[in-house]
């Protein structure tokens, strides 16, 4: 008798409904998680894997040495090399090209790279509106590089003690 | 107000133009508010909603998305109105116009104060509760008209659920007719003065929450919108439906939920009465606000549950919908009908003498 007029008053005092109203009222005053995203941004890590780059050593040299090895690694086949002996003999790139449609982003060539000439970047806001700019060449590599030089040393500084 | 403004136009123009004239700028005044009220409830809706699953809702279009209205009657307006092959072309159009004209219609007799209504009719409950029945022609006739299954099915279910569930929301309007002694709404209003303690909440209690659901059912929304049911049919009756003959679907529905709202705010909650009559402190306090503050500020509260519901409960099974209707809600009011008998007979309470 006392389960019946437990279970009629739960059920004719609607308590149950109340109870999910509340949860539902209480995230109404809850602070919303929402980011905004082209005004505000959420936190990227040092190690994010954005648009590739091609460095520099301080006095300008290109640090690429033509090695090939992340040509070899690369799973998606995205990266094509040519090589040739330069004027002072060393061996250098003619052609260091990467399909950015062929790339998976798994930061492969960064780890194979012997001297951290190609990196990839925590920039990823670019898009390719026709075929032909996806194709990323060695000078339009070497220019990202250079631009975002500041960002992407500190980004190795930070990572360098797990590595 | 506007017997003056007729009056004035029958100085110079025949009787019956000025009476037309009259009542047309009265329907425009009553309209316009509401059609504004309309869109932005639509924004409160989304923003509500997204507030309550964290998120913030439309904030592009506009300070705080404010503007968001604006853009989505523009989006509806300029897009084409498709008709399907094999649907019946004047049906298809006609149903929208059947959902949206009762909405309208009805607020010919809502008093928005102590004598600020269109037509101050004798019979206003009959007049709301026969106009209203009509919406779920629009319902039936959009299903009927797409001819497909889907709008079919919905227009089917919705049918079968506004007629059971205006069954019990007539009788919630007889316990309220019986303890008014009276079918005027501004009669009804005035019947509540006294304080908070007079008004036909506290007797009618349960009447108020039947008639708060009954109202959510004929409304469609969440809990009860397997008219849509966006998970089994897609968008039931209105599948086939694009462009502005959508929108005024769209609108229609928004309509009936601000007069369900103001129905709501006048039988029970006093309608454009101060909550904080007869007490002494208060009521000096908050003399400034006008009535029709009051009423908006109780629809407004009842519309804010309209949302929260939405944003909280999964919608009915059907089976369990039609069991809520016929088997809790009708019993339920049968019941009251002979409480409200009784307590009328004792003379009980403050609302019975």
């Amino acid at each position: 008798m006392g389960k019946f007029l437990k279970h009629q008053i739960k059920t004719w005092g609607l308590t149950e409904l109340f109870k999910g109203l509340s949860v539902t009222g209480k995230y109404f005053f809850k602070k919303k998680i929402t980011v905004r995203y082209p005004e505000e941004k959420t936190p990227i890590s040092p190690r994010f894997r954005g648009h590739h780059a091609l460095r520099r050593y301080e006095n300008g040299e290109e640090r690429c040495i033509a090695c090939k090895l992340c040509e070899a690694v690369c799973p998606a086949n995205a990266i094509t090399i040519e090589s040739e002996e330069r004027d002072d003999g060393s061996r250098r790139t003619t052609q260091y090209d990467i399909d950015m449609f062929k790339c998976i982003y798994c930061g492969f060539c960064e780890e194979a790279c012997p001297v951290d000439a190609i990196v990839e970047t925590r920039v990823f806001e670019y898009e390719f509106q026709e075929r032909g700019p996806h194709i990323q060449t060695k000078d339009k590599l070497l220019a990202f590089g250079d631009k975002h030089e500041e960002q992407i040393a500190a980004d190795r500084a930070v990572d360098a003690k797990f590595r | 107000m506007f017997d003056a403004i007729q009056a004035f136009l029958s100085t110079f123009l025949f009787d019956w133009l000025a009476i037309l004239i009259t009542l047309v700028i009265q329907t425009v005044v009553v309209v316009l508010p509401i059609m504004l009220v309309v869109a932005w409830l639509t924004y409160a809706e989304r923003k509500v909603i997204g507030f309550m699953q964290v998120r913030m809702g439309p904030n592009r279009v506009g300070p705080f998305g404010l503007l968001q209205p604006i853009a989505d009657a523009l989006k509806l307006m300029t897009k084409e109105v498709i008709f399907p092959d094999q649907a019946n072309k004047y049906l298809f159009i006609i149903a929208p116009i059947l959902a949206l004209a009762p909405a309208v219609a009805a607020w010919a007799v809502i008093p928005f104060a102590d004598g600020m209504v269109v037509a101050d009719v004798n019979a206003g409950l009959l007049y709301i509760l026969a106009v209203t029945s009509i919406i779920v022609y629009g319902t039936i006739v959009a299903g009927w008209a797409s001819n497909s299954k889907y709008a079919f099915l919905g227009a089917l279910r919705g049918s079968a659920q506004k007629i059971s569930y205006e069954i019990a929301m007539g009788f919630a309007l007889v316990t309220v007719l019986m303890i008014a002694g009276s079918m005027n709404l501004t009669d009804i209003v005035n019947g509540q003065q006294g304080g908070m303690l007079n008004w036909y909440l506290l007797p009618l209690l349960p009447m108020f929450f039947v008639y708060f659901i009954s109202g959510l059912a004929e409304t469609n929304r969440t809990p009860f919108d397997v008219i849509e049911g966006e998970a089994e049919i897609v968008a039931g009756f209105h599948v086939d439906y694009s462009g502005m003959t959508f929108g005024v679907f769209m609108l229609a529905e928004y309509a009936m939920m601000i007069l369900i709202s103001f129905m709501t705010a006048i039988m029970f909650l006093g309608g454009w009465l101060s909550p904080f009559e007869g007490i002494p402190f208060l009521e000096s306090i908050f003399s400034w606000v006008p009535q029709l503050g009051w009423l908006a500020f109780k629809v407004s509260l009842l519309l804010f549950i309209f949302l929260w519901l939405r944003a909280t409960f999964p919608r009915y099974r059907y089976d369990q919908l039609m069991r809520l209707g016929w088997k809790v809600l009708i019993p339920l009011t049968i019941l009251w009908v002979f409480v409200v008998g009784a307590m009328k007979y004792f003379s009980f309470g403050p609302w019975f003498n």
